[in-house]
């Protein structure tokens, strides 16, 4: 038995090697999706394109439009002056936001009466134009509280300067909210879910395709041993990745590693289980590779957009939160961005944990149990 | 009486509606070679990978070396070598580490695989190429590194399923003087499936399969005496017409065109009214008529009388597909 499976796995090193395109797509591939996502994937914005039509051109005006491009998330680059232009400027995309200071701003502040300016927002692009119209009425309101202030020091009621309640935020785990940092544990994930349950789907299907499945048929290797023999080189290769995502992490986007590295690779390992699982009952379904890549695929769509890879669950439907408490990737996107953004120990994640190894044994068992040595 | 390697009890298996094996019963004894004709569809595969475990049988019973398939399927393919239809090693593992893998599954361990594996390799001629990657052997050496592999492990019975397709009438020469060498110094059981007639005459034991039933069996010798002295053969021309009045005649059963003969399966005692009549009728129609006479019957002469009759009957639309696994 010990001999017939490391036959098996001998040979499945072997093939892999042979096949240098593949393996080095399997070497390469988290790599470029942990670069792309962790760039491109960013709900950061900085720098929006800022047209200002500025009717005072007074200094306060003048400290108003600086305090908006001092703030980091807006650019003035047009100033113009008409309202046509903005349209203009915002229909052919070159700015985002506009700004329109009235020709009474100056003298309203004077004078102590409510200062009005107006935002206007391209809200074209909705994540954008979000993120814009928060800015900019937290950037308004700093500042108006800020001339309150002086207007309040001027007139010498220096004992009334502090505002009754302040709320102090601290964010923790991510203060500076990098999106990298929830990325990069998503992408782990994501890896270890594609690439095995791809690839095992492949090696196996693979088998039967070539027609060699009928010369392992009449050997006395037992199915699970065919299954451990074939698993066994994948998860080898799978741990490889999952060390190679978090490196890159935590060297290029500094991805802090919190949490247990034998816990993170322990419980990538309970992932596994289900990933492969999802892999082997694919390969027991299709006869062909292309119809296990489909089967495949078809579960990966709705496991990233449902686990909160992408879109936080809390902001999903109620149906489709239900649906996302049937993907696995959900239990162990909250498991790996738990251990290494806030290094907890197990027992703050065990919901989690047991959640995938229910997963991950039921998938296995139905997998294996629907596994059989045979054609038909 | 040699022991029954191969027992095939009954066996039937169908796919969906088309019933690929019927009630089929066969045996193979060791030092034996049972060939296995057939058209294609006829179910030969069918029934192979049934043989070998590799699909059930809806029903019949199927024992290998008095082990019962169905209840110890793993124990009665240890006595098994099987070479499928379709070449099914690695072709991106070397000839070695294919025989190696196959070997090492099988049970052998490094003292045992190593010596059996070169003394296979040179049994089949394929010692000088044993680094070169399966893949890029052609289609003669694949062959004959699948029999290899089926027989690294010294079984007992080998499933040969059309061994040798498509492979050069040289490298067919040389793949059955090994399997006659085998038969004969091992004493192993063989049951090779074939789609070409000149081959059968070297099986101790054939069988033809038609629409999933074994329709004829017996050793050569013996289905050729049955027929003997009830082959006409005629040369002439045009072939077609000759055909076409012989087999108006009482006493022709059949007549089928063999290249530039037409060979006419006439019942002995109207040897020679058939052969007169045919006379006649190359005088009164002027078809050109070269020769006849009686011949020893082949075994294309006993397989197409066969076939011929079945396909008459019935069973041609049945012939479709045999990969349905």
């Amino acid at each position: 038995m010990r001999q017939r499976l490391r036959s098996l796995i001998r040979k499945e090193f072997i093939q892999i090697t042979r096949d240098p395109r593949t393996l080095g797509l399997i070497i390469i591939i988290p790599v470029m999706q942990l670069f792309l996502l962790g760039y491109a994937a960013t709900n950061d914005v900085t720098d929006v394109p800022m047209a200002v039509y500025d009717l005072d051109q007074s200094s306060d005006s003048r400290a108003l439009i600086e305090a908006y491009n001092s703030a980091g998330y807006f650019l003035v680059t047009h100033t113009i002056s008409s309202l046509d232009e903005l349209e203009r400027l915002i229909e052919d995309g070159d700015v985002r936001v506009g700004l329109l200071i009235p020709p009474d701003y100056s003298n309203s502040l004077q004078t102590g009466q409510p200062a009005e300016i107006g935002v206007i927002i391209d809200g074209s692009d909705p994540s954008v134009a979000k993120t814009a119209l928060s800015s900019t009425q937290l950037i308004g309101q700093a500042f108006g509280a800020q001339i309150q202030e002086q207007k309040l020091i001027r007139s010498g009621m220096t004992g009334f300067t502090t505002q009754p309640v302040e709320v102090r935020t601290q964010v923790w785990y991510n203060p500076t909210l990098e999106d990298a940092y929830f990325m990069v544990p998503g992408i782990v994930g994501m890896v270890l879910f594609t690439l095995t349950s791809m690839v095992t789907a492949n090696s196996i299907v693979r088998e039967r395709e070539r027609g060699t499945i009928e010369q392992i048929i009449v050997t006395p290797i037992r199915p699970w041993e065919l299954v451990v023999g074939k698993i066994v080189p994948y998860v080898i290769l799978a741990f490889i990745n999952t060390g190679e995502v978090l490196l890159i992490g935590s060297l290029w986007f500094h991805v802090p590693i919190r949490g247990s590295l034998w816990l993170v690779f322990g419980l990538s390992g309970v992932f596994l289980l289900t990933s492969l699982g999802i892999g082997l009952l694919a390969s027991t379904i299709a006869s062909t590779q292309q119809e296990a890549m489909l089967i495949v695929y078809m579960i990966f769509l709705p496991s990233v957009f449902l686990s909160g890879f992408f879109f936080p669950i809390a902001a999903m439907p109620q149906v489709l939160q239900w649906i996302s408490a049937m993907i696995p990737l959900r239990y162990y996107l909250n498991i790996i961005r738990a251990l290494l953004l806030k290094g907890v120990g197990i027992t703050a994640i065990q919901e989690d944990v047991i959640a995938l190894a229910i997963f991950g044994l039921a998938l296995m068992t139905v997998a294996s149990l629907r596994f059989r040595k045979r054609l038909d | 009486m040699a022991e029954k390697l191969l027992l095939a009890n009954h066996i039937s298996r169908s796919f969906g509606a088309l019933q690929a094996v019927k009630d089929l019963t066969l045996q193979v004894r060791g030092g034996e070679i049972f060939g296995l004709m057939g058209p294609d569809g006829a179910g030969k595969t069918t029934l192979m990978r049934m043989l070998c475990g590799a699909l059930l049988p809806d029903s019949g019973e199927i024992h290998i070396d008095g082990v019962d398939m169905k209840r110890f399927p793993d124990k009665a393919r240890e006595a098994i070598g099987y070479l499928s239809q379709r070449f099914s090693l690695y072709e991106d593992l070397t000839v070695l580490e294919n025989l190696r893998f196959f070997a090492e599954v099988r049970g052998l361990d490094r003292h045992q695989w190593q010596p059996r594996t070169m003394e296979i390799l040179e049994f089949v001629g394929l010692a000088e190429f044993i680094h070169r990657r399966a893949g890029n052997l052609s289609g003669g050496m694949r062959q004959k590194l699948g029999l290899a592999t089926a027989l690294v492990h010294h079984p007992r019975l080998l499933l040969l399923d059309e061994p040798t397709g498509g492979v050069d009438p040289v490298t067919r020469q040389d793949f059955w003087q090994l399997l006659i060498r085998l038969v004969r110094e091992e004493y192993v059981g063989v049951l090779v499936s074939t789609p070409y007639m000149d081959e059968a005459i070297r099986c101790t034991y054939v069988g033809m399969m038609i629409g999933g039933e074994l329709v004829l069996e017996g050793a050569p010798d013996q289905l050729l005496k049955e027929m003997s002295g009830q082959v006409l053969e005629l040369q002439g021309s045009p072939l077609s017409i000759w055909r076409r009045a012989a087999a108006k005649l009482p006493g022709v059963q059949d007549a089928q065109i063999f290249g530039n003969r037409l060979h006419l399966k006439v019942d002995q005692a109207s040897l020679r009214s058939v052969t007169r009549a045919l006379k006649r009728t190359a005088r009164q129609e002027k078809l050109n008529l070269i020769r006849i006479e009686t011949v020893d019957p082949t075994l294309d002469d006993v397989f197409i009388r066969v076939l011929s009759r079945h396909m008459d009957t019935s069973d041609l639309h049945t012939q479709t597909g045999e990969r349905h696994a």
